[in-house]
C-alpha cells in the first residue's frame, strides 16, 4: 500500500527531465566538454576486463581529440556556442522513438494481429510514444529544438513477420541507447537514457520469447551499436 | 500481520549475510525494496554510493553483491520444469558470468572484490521462485540503474549498462511466466529527489 502513494506521486516522465529544466547549471556543464564524446565511443565496447589497461585515459582527455571551449574567431561560420553533444544524442533517440512509436501505430492499426499479441504491442507502442513526449521535452529543456518528426513506411507482411520485424527492432534499440551511454555528459540525460534503455530491453526479450528466440541472444553482456551502425538500417521505414 | 503490508515480501525473506560495505548496501536496498516498493531501490542505491575513482570499486563491488545473490538464487532452484527450469539454468550461468566479469574488473582498477555473501532463499515450489526471481531481476535494474549516473569511468559505465541490459531481458522475461506485463512501465526509474530521500532515508547511514 505504501508503494502505491508513492507511484500515485510519480509523474509520467523521469524526474530526472523535471529537475533539467529547473537547472541551467546542468546545461552549461555541456559547453566545456563539446567535442569530448568521440574518444569515449571507441573504447565502448570494452568488457570489464579491460578496465585496468588504459588507466589515466578513462576521461577522455588525452585521446587525441581537440576539446574547443568555443567558436573559432577565425572560422567565418563557427558553429554557435551552444550544447551540442547531448542535445545531438537525445535528437537522435527522439527519432529512433518516432519510428518506433509510428511503427506500432501502424502494426496496431493494420497489423495481423489480436488478443493478447495485440494488447502487448499496445502496451509497448504507449511506452514509445511516452519516450518520444519526454525526450522531446528533453531537447527543449536542453535549450536545443527538437528532431523533426520523419515521415514512416512500414511494408506489413504475416504476424511472424512483422514480430520478427518488432524485434529486430527492439533489439537494435536496446543497443543504440547502450551505444550512447558513454558519450552522454548529463548526470540527469544519463539517468533517463539508461531508464529508457531497459525498458528498450525489456521490449526486446518480450518480442524476442514471441518470435522463439533466446532472451539474451548476444549472452551474458549486451553489445553496444554506434549511430553509424544503427542509422542504416532505420533509413529504410524513413521517407522523408 | 505486518507482512502483508509490504510491497515486496518475498524480497524481505532474502538474507544476505557479510560484513562488508557492499552486503550492507544490498540488506538495505532489498530492505527498501521490500518496504516501499522495487522502484525505490535505485534511487536508494544512488544515495547510498560515492561518487569518484573510488566510488567505482565501490559501485562495483556492490554489483558484485547482487550478481552473488542473483547467481546463488538460481542455483537454488529445484523441481523446476519446463521453460521456467531451462531459463533459471541460462540465467543463472549468465549471473555467474557477471560475477566472474565484476570480480575482473574490480582487480583491474586495483581494487579488492568482495567476497561472496552467505545467502538464503524462502524455498515453496516453481509458483513462488518465479515470483522470487521477477523481483529480484527487477530489483538488479532498478540498482544498477540508480547506480550508473555516480560511475565516473567511462569503462565501467559501459560495462555496467551492458550487464543491467541483461538484467532487464531477463526481468520481462520471467514477468512474462508469471504472467504480467514484460515492462509495467514506460521508464524504469520514476522518483524525484524528495520522494528518494523520503523513501531511503531510514536506511540511509548518517
Amino acid at each position: 500500500m505504501s508503494s502505491h502513494a508513492l507511484e500515485k506521486e510519480s509523474p509520467d516522465e523521469p524526474a530526472a527531465i523535471n529537475r533539467l529544466a529547473a537547472d541551467p547549471a546542468s546545461r552549461r556543464r555541456f559547453l566545456k566538454m563539446l567535442g569530448g564524446g568521440a574518444a569515449a565511443t571507441a573504447s565502448f565496447g570494452l568488457l570489464l576486463s579491460a578496465c585496468g589497461s588504459d588507466e589515466g585515459d578513462s576521461d577522455g582527455g588525452d585521446g587525441g581529440v581537440e576539446i574547443s571551449e568555443g567558436p573559432d574567431p577565425a572560422a567565418p561560420s563557427a558553429p554557435p556556442p551552444e550544447p551540442a553533444a547531448d542535445v545531438d544524442i537525445v535528437n537522435y533517440a527522439l527519432t529512433l522513438e518516432y519510428v518506433e512509436a509510428d511503427f506500432y501505430a501502424a502494426v496496431i492499426e493494420r497489423g495481423p494481429f489480436s488478443g493478447k499479441q495485440l494488447d502487448l504491442l499496445k502496451v509497448i507502442g504507449d511506452h514509445e510514444l511516452q519516450h518520444v513526449e519526454a525526450l522531446f521535452n528533453t531537447v527543449g529543456a536542453l535549450g536545443g529544438t527538437p528532431a523533426a518528426r520523419p515521415r514512416t513506411r512500414f511494408k506489413l507482411g504475416s504476424a511472424s513477420a512483422v514480430a520478427g520485424l518488432a524485434a529486430t527492432v527492439e533489439n537494435l534499440g536496446a543497443s543504440a541507447y547502450l551505444g550512447q551511454a558513454g558519450n552522454i555528459q548529463s548526470k540527469e540525460v544519463l539517468a533517463a537514457a539508461l531508464a529508457i534503455h531497459t525498458v528498450e530491453a525489456r521490449h526486446a526479450a518480450a518480442l524476442n520469447r514471441l518470435t522463439g528466440r533466446p532472451p539474451t541472444p548476444q549472452g551474458a553482456f549486451a553489445k553496444p551499436a554506434t549511430m553509424a551502425q544503427v542509422l542504416p538500417q532505420v533509413m529504410p521505414f524513413i521517407v522523408s | 500481520m505486518l507482512e502483508s503490508k509490504l510491497a515486496a515480501p518475498e524480497l524481505a525473506a532474502v538474507e544476505v549475510h557479510g560484513m562488508t560495505r557492499a552486503a550492507f548496501i544490498m540488506r538495505s536496498a532489498l530492505a527498501a525494496g521490500s518496504v516501499y516498493g522495487l522502484h525505490t531501490v535505485g534511487p536508494f542505491v544512488s544515495q547510498a554510493l560515492a561518487q569518484d575513482s573510488a566510488g567505482d570499486i565501490e559501485i562495483l563491488n556492490f554489483a558484485l553483491t547482487l550478481e552473488f545473490l542473483e547467481s546463488d538464487f538460481y542455483r537454488s532452484a529445484s523441481g523446476l520444469s519446463g521453460e521456467a527450469a531451462a531459463l533459471a539454468t541460462r540465467f543463472g550461468d549468465e549471473e555467474a558470468e557477471h560475477v566472474d566479469a565484476l570480480t575482473a574488473a574490480i582487480r583491474g582498477l586495483g581494487g579488492k572484490p568482495v567476497g561472496k555473501p552467505q545467502t538464503s532463499f524462502p524455498g515453496g515450489g516453481q509458483g513462488a521462485f518465479l515470483k522470487l526471481a521477477q523481483t529480484l531481476e527487477d530489483t538488479g535494474v532498478s540498482a544498477y540503474n540508480g547506480a550508473a549516473p555516480k560511475i565516473v569511468s567511462k569503462e565501467v559505465l559501459a560495462a555496467a549498462g551492458s550487464i543491467v541490459q541483461i538484467e532487464a531481458r531477463h526481468a520481462a522475461t520471467i514477468r512474462l511466466l508469471n504472467g504480467e506485463d514484460p515492462a509495467p512501465v514506460a521508464f524504469d526509474r520514476t522518483l524525484t529527489e524528495e520522494q528518494v530521500l523520503r523513501a531511503a532515508g531510514p536506511f540511509i547511514e548518517a
